[in-house]
């Protein structure tokens, strides 16, 4: 691919279709003998994305992979009819509903981090964390196995950045813009990006900052100051605003 | 970033040019580790004479500003002229046999260096590359190269179609890569990693050597073609361009901008006795 930027200027592939052989890629992690997991969250409303995501992700995630998928849900009696692919284990884990939205998303990364802690990190390598409003609509394949994975967001195809840094703009601030909807790496790494970000977003109700895309705020600054290992184009995420 | 070389291979591991990365946004995030960088390299017999250029290079352009201890292998330590190091850096000179043939010692090399490996203390080191010593540095060499296992693009091979790779062919030998099989020829004079990785990718090319050696086989390219076998099957997790093991006989092609690490000119006839 030369149309697009495969490269980040720290050297973190950026994954587009043409750029990787899914082959290869395949018999190392196979070679490995990894496990993944997926985390996501269906609270109040959201519990109707549940088959949706559930019937594509079964289809398209790692096929042919073990899988993991942590479903934290204050519904949990409309899951029981699921049906999951082979390989695919579903773990439903209650929630309580009735926070305010900020809440729910500071208790989202709070989640998580402690669940690594005590379950995750003992039964999966690799975790990654999606919207559950989303559908997947091509393979997602092991080109997402790495330590610390971002998806840029559908508007900024062609991040602006030259290699050449001005020395007055040291960080290349602002270039790639993630997405909160789709992002993982191994477990270790997982821990630590929720637990600095759920710091954070407990800085900001303190300071009664209420603001549309927090977590997706914090999820940035993080990884501004922890560069991703690996990249993946906008073809992993679909908008579904868009 | 370049758009007339491949950056990133099909398993998704980059390939470092020139143009490819920004030093200051990967200095600011592997200064902070602390992290100790070690350089092996072989002077035994007359490739001693090399020593005093590869570490004065080396001082001036390998991993300016972090911590870095050589590793010279040599049948004459007393030969070894300590040179004046910055602060942080180290030289250890390690005594090894002097061995019949320049291919003996050439392919000893990795049981050398995996024992090394093995002796040392955890914390002790981080990051290792295994350096042929007739070279000299001439850029900067930086934490762009860091990886968990990285292998150099050979300077004499980057443009060539797969079926001329001076691959191992003879199906009797352990570095046997049959036709149509194998991403790149890799260089033998530049590989390094996590040390936990160059560990035990030197064991297994020594124990692949040994295999050989009890089949009374030598390798076409000694141990380069064990190291080319190794990688076919365990990818390296990032790739060195031709900058970074460069052969100054070459005329230097469009795509070479620059040149960070060369061999030094010299009469193997002579050397190789």
């Amino acid at each position: 691919r030369q149309d697009v930027l495969v490269l980040t200027p720290w050297l973190a592939p950026i994954v587009w279709e043409g750029t990787f052989s899914r082959d290869i890629l395949n018999a190392q992690y196979l070679q490995k003998n990894l496990v993944t997991g997926v985390v996501t969250f269906a609270v109040e409303k959201y519990w109707f994305f549940i088959e949706g995501f559930m019937t594509s992700a079964n289809k398209y995630f790692l096929a042919g992979h073990q899988v993991n998928f942590y479903l934290f849900t204050d519904s949990p009696e409309k899951v029981s009819h699921l049906q999951m692919a082979p390989e695919k284990q579903l773990f439903v884990i209650p929630v309580q509903n009735g926070s305010s939205w900020q809440d729910i998303s500071r208790c989202r990364m709070r989640m998580v981090s402690s669940h690594i802690q005590r379950q995750f990190q003992h039964q999966v390598d690799y975790l990654y964390s999606m919207d559950i409003n989303v559908q997947l609509l091509a393979h997602v394949g092991v080109e997402i196995i790495d330590d610390l994975v971002a998806t840029i967001s559908s508007w900024q195809v062609t991040p602006q950045q030259d290699s050449k840094t001005h020395g007055t703009h040291p960080e290349l601030q602002g270039d790639f813009h993630y997405t909160a909807s789709f992002y993982g790496g191994s477990v270790a790494e997982m821990y630590k990006l929720t637990t600095a970000c759920f710091g954070g977003l407990g800085e900001d109700r303190q300071n009664g900052i209420k603001a549309q895309g927090y977590h997706e705020r914090h999820l940035n600054k993080y990884l501004l100051q922890h560069k991703p290992t690996r990249l993946l184009s906008p073809e992993y995420y679909w908008d579904t605003e868009l | 970033r370049r758009q007339d070389v491949l950056t990133v291979t099909p398993w998704l591991a980059p390939i470092v040019w020139e143009g490819t990365f920004d030093p200051k946004i990967l200095d600011s995030a592997y200064r902070p580790l602390n992290l100790t960088i070690g350089v092996t390299a072989f002077a035994v017999g007359k490739y001693t004479r090399f020593v005093r250029r590869f570490l004065e290079s080396a001082e001036q352009h390998f991993m300016q500003g972090y911590q870095v201890n050589y590793y010279i292998f040599t049948d004459s330590p007393g030969s070894i002229v300590p040179a004046r190091l910055q602060r942080g850096r180290r030289l250890l000179a390690l005594p090894v046999p002097s061995f019949s043939s320049w291919q003996e010692i050439s392919m000893r090399r990795m049981e050398t260096i995996s024992r090394h490996l093995a002796r040392l203390r955890p914390a002790e080191l981080h990051y290792l590359f295994c350096l042929d010593i007739d070279m000299v540095f001439h850029n900067p060499w930086g934490p762009e190269t860091l990886g968990d296992m990285v292998a150099a693009i050979h300077p004499g091979y980057f443009t060539v179609p797969r079926e001329q790779f001076p691959y191992e062919r003879r199906s009797s030998s352990a570095a046997f890569i049959p036709e149509g099989e194998g991403d790149f020829y890799y260089g033998g004079a530049v590989f390094g990693g996590l040390v936990s990785k160059v560990y035990e990718f030197t064991k297994t090319c020594h124990m692949t050597i040994l295999a050989d050696k009890a089949n009374g086989i030598m390798a076409a390219w000694q141990e380069e073609s064990h190291l080319n076998r190794h990688f076919l099957t365990h990818k390296p997790s990032k790739l060195l361009s031709p900058e970074y093991i460069w052969d100054d006989r070459k005329p230097k092609p469009p795509e070479i901008r620059l040149v960070r690490f060369s061999t030094v000119e010299k009469n193997y006839k002579e050397i190789r006795n």
